[in-house]
């Protein structure tokens, strides 16, 4: 019953880290159809912001400030990893759109230079980053059963991220101008709308959600050059099996990998788990190659 | 139709990746080798590698890529031996001249590597490697040219190549009195949790038939991909199983992830011990020491190694590589390997290959972790096994020491139980 009870947090839990990864992506390749390889690197953009706030802290402010570093490290990776999706969509993204595999491979070679200029700034090794005091420890629901400040704390950021996606997109009239963009490009143009802000805008939001989700991972994985690459397989498949273009369906892709590769992994081990999991998505995809929610629109087609 | 298309295009793609991937390796390779291929054509005709007053080594280690983590440190600690050395008036009168490649933790380039740092750089010998699968990659192209390797790693055993030296432990040297601690601790039952990879395999092998041989218990083994940072069910499955102790032998990157939700679960060293063979002060910098104090690891050398030598190794290091670093037992098997292949060459009057290692044998030196010897039979070094504790400040305290250095036993051939595992 108490395995049960945890196995089912944590596949939760899971779920959650998985949507956390996705959601920048679900952006840039769901909505924009950019094949961004890149996206695992501003993951790691992100943990290395959360380190850098943490390292001016320290040295910086007093002791009894350093707990109040991680609100502002999530904000500073949002911004650090904006800027630079913003200024990579620029200078190179906008010379792709609509050549899947060009833009396939620029940005994966744009991933291999930001992991090696990591490498140059920060060193090879891993850095620490030390999670604030509010965040250890864990919640006892019943004896043995300890739910992690950090995970729920991961669990109510994705939900808050999920909010101000959803308000953003459907709420917002910037929201309004991208969907209208993203569904008929010359007809939005010919209404007056800048196409050209909103793709870099639209991009760099992607972006700086990864770099929110770089900033979350750094409580609970490790922090080097290279994180990206152990994410970036996982985050298309939330995307590809959620259905591509549709939040709710990342949302459900999140939540069904994250679920089943939990079950697996308790039932068997961590390696066939994956493989079992990869097999379940690999046979969905046969049944329904459009993912779990596919977009009517002819935008699509 | 249009979905097929799309599809092969993505492979297409990927393969195109590929290919483009292996191009720029090759560039750098060429990049490279222009800018030391002057003094090597020179050397090419008469005697290899010596031309002139400088002797040509190779270091090979990844530079790049997820293991760079761990090699880059041991590249510079061997640089800082040649250097060292150079200013002691270098080997048989010649400076050592470093020709540094990078293997990009990939093994097939760890191989065209070496054999382009034997057959076009025509160097003496090449430190390098650190995965079990950058050796095994390697060992071919260095029997076949005949070349030296000095491989610096702890490593599963069962491997003994006349073409390599092994300055790392071997699992007499490491695993086996660490299995022999925890027993005598009264830890008998273990969880053994691991890399999906050959070398936390054979180590379980051979732990698993220790534990069976001597009274322990195996309650548990797992397996996660390398670069796995997920471990909440493994901490599940570990709290179903109440082992006294979780044997360790993750590599890389999991080790974080695993430390920081170990204690997120709320298990402290107190609670459950862990033992680590993967895990050295570098790592522990990486991780954070907060979700390391107290847990135990397995090695031959620490920081804190009360040896004069290790005083001068470490002031030396910080002096270096900047006061923040930290030395590690890899480190100092690179950097000990430099040496002995120094002394081996002096002793041999020649930086011939067959002569180096036929006077190898048996030669002493006072490292960092005390005094080691190469053994002439297995090409292995005698080590002192050490099993430390990782205290808050990131440093390992020693707890026990195996009172001197052990004489390497790559195929355990001196263990009753472990017959059969060196037959596979």
């Amino acid at each position: 019953m108490e395995i049960w009870f945890s196995q089912i947090f944590n596949g939760l839990s899971v779920s959650s880290i998985l949507l956390l990864i996705a959601l920048g992506l679900a952006i840039t390749f769901g909505l924009m159809r950019v094949i961004n390889m890149a996206h695992g690197e501003f993951i790691m953009i992100g943990a290395y912001g959360a380190y850098m706030t943490q390292q001016i802290f320290k040295s910086t402010l007093p002791k009894s400030l350093f707990d109040a570093y991680f609100p502002v490290a999530i904000l500073v990776s949002f911004v650090i990893a904006f800027a630079i999706g913003y200024l990579l969509e620029v200078t190179l993204i906008r010379f792709l759109y609509g050549r899947p595999l060009d833009s396939l491979l620029a940005t994966w070679g744009v991933g291999l230079m930001l992991q090696q200029l990591a490498r140059s700034i920060f060193g090879a090794p891993n850095v620490a980053v030390a999670s604030p005091s509010w965040l250890n420890g864990g919640l006892t629901v019943f004896s043995g059963v300890v739910l992690p400040y950090k995970r729920l704390f991961i669990i109510a950021l994705v939900a808050l991220c999920l909010i101000g996606m959803y308000l953003y997109i459907y709420r917002s009239n910037a929201g309004r101008r991208m969907r209208a963009v993203m569904q008929n490009r010359e007809m939005a143009a010919c209404l007056g709308i800048s196409t050209r802000r909103v793709d870099s805008f639209t991009f760099a939001i992607g972006s700086g959600i990864a770099g929110i989700a770089g900033c979350a991972l750094t409580l609970i994985g490790p922090i080097g050059p290279s994180i990206g690459t152990y994410y970036i397989v996982d985050a298309f498949m939330v995307v590809v099996l959620g259905g591509v273009g549709k939040l709710l369906g990342t949302v459900a892709g999140a939540l069904g990998i994250g679920v089943f590769n939990t079950l697996f992994e308790w039932w068997s081990d961590a390696s066939l788990g994956k493989v079992l999991v990869f097999l379940c998505i690999v046979a969905f995809l046969q049944w329904k190659p459009m993912g779990m929610f596919a977009v009517r629109t002819r935008s699509l087609d | 139709m249009k979905k097929g298309s799309g599809l092969k295009g993505f492979v297409l793609a990927l393969t195109a990746s590929l290919v483009l991937a292996g191009c720029g390796s090759n560039n750098n390779e060429a990049g490279s080798s222009t800018s030391s291929s002057a003094p090597a054509s020179s050397a090419a005709a008469s005697s290899p590698a010596a031309s002139g007053g400088t002797v040509k080594v190779g270091i090979l280690h990844s530079l790049s890529g997820t293991m760079s983590i761990s090699e880059v440190t041991v590249k510079n600690s061997e640089l800082m031996a040649i250097k060292e050395i150079n200013a002691k008036g270098g080997v048989l009168g010649k400076q050592i001249e470093a020709v540094v490649e990078d293997g990009a933790s990939d093994w097939p380039t760890f191989a065209e590597k070496a054999r382009k740092l034997l057959s076009e750089d025509k160097v003496a010998t090449v430190f390098g490697g650190w995965t079990s699968s950058s050796r095994k990659a390697m060992l071919p192209v260095f029997e076949e040219l005949n070349g030296l390797l000095w491989y610096p790693v702890q490593y599963e055993g069962l491997e003994s190549s006349p073409n390599i030296f092994y300055t790392g432990a071997t699992t007499n040297q490491q695993i086996i009195p660490s299995v022999d601690f925890l027993l005598e601790k009264g830890k008998k039952k273990v969880f053994l949790l691991g890399s999906d990879y050959v070398f936390p395999r054979t180590a379980n092998k051979i732990i698993k038939a220790q534990l069976a041989a001597k009274g322990g218990e195996t309650v548990a083994e797992e397996y996660t991909p390398l670069g796995h940072t997920d471990y909440t069910t493994i901490i599940a499955k570990i709290k179903e199983a109440k082992p006294d102790v979780v044997y360790n032998t993750l590599n890389g990157d999991s080790n974080v992830a695993f430390f920081k939700q170990l204690k997120d679960a709320g298990i402290s060293s107190a609670d459950l011990m862990t033992i680590s063979v993967s895990v050295a002060e570098e790592e522990v910098k990486g991780i954070g020491p907060e979700y390391l104090t107290g847990h135990l690891v397995a090695w031959d050398y620490y920081q804190t190694t009360d040896t004069p030598e290790n005083k001068v190794f470490v002031e030396n290091f910080k002096k270096e590589y900047g006061a923040d670093s930290v030395t590690s037992d890899p480190m100092e098997a690179g950097y000990v390997a430099v040496y002995l292949w120094a002394a081996a060459a002096e002793k041999a009057g020649s930086f011939e290959v067959d002569k180096v290692r036929e006077a190898a044998k048996g030669i002493e030196f006072n490292a960092p972790e005390g005094k080691v010897t190469i053994d002439g039979e297995n090409q292995h070094i005698y080590k002192t096994v050490r099993i430390g504790e990782i205290k808050a400040d990131g440093q390992i305290v020693e707890l026990w020491n195996s009172g001197g250095p052990v004489k390497p036993d790559p195929y355990l051939k001196t263990y009753d139980w472990a017959k059969g595992l060196s037959d596979q």
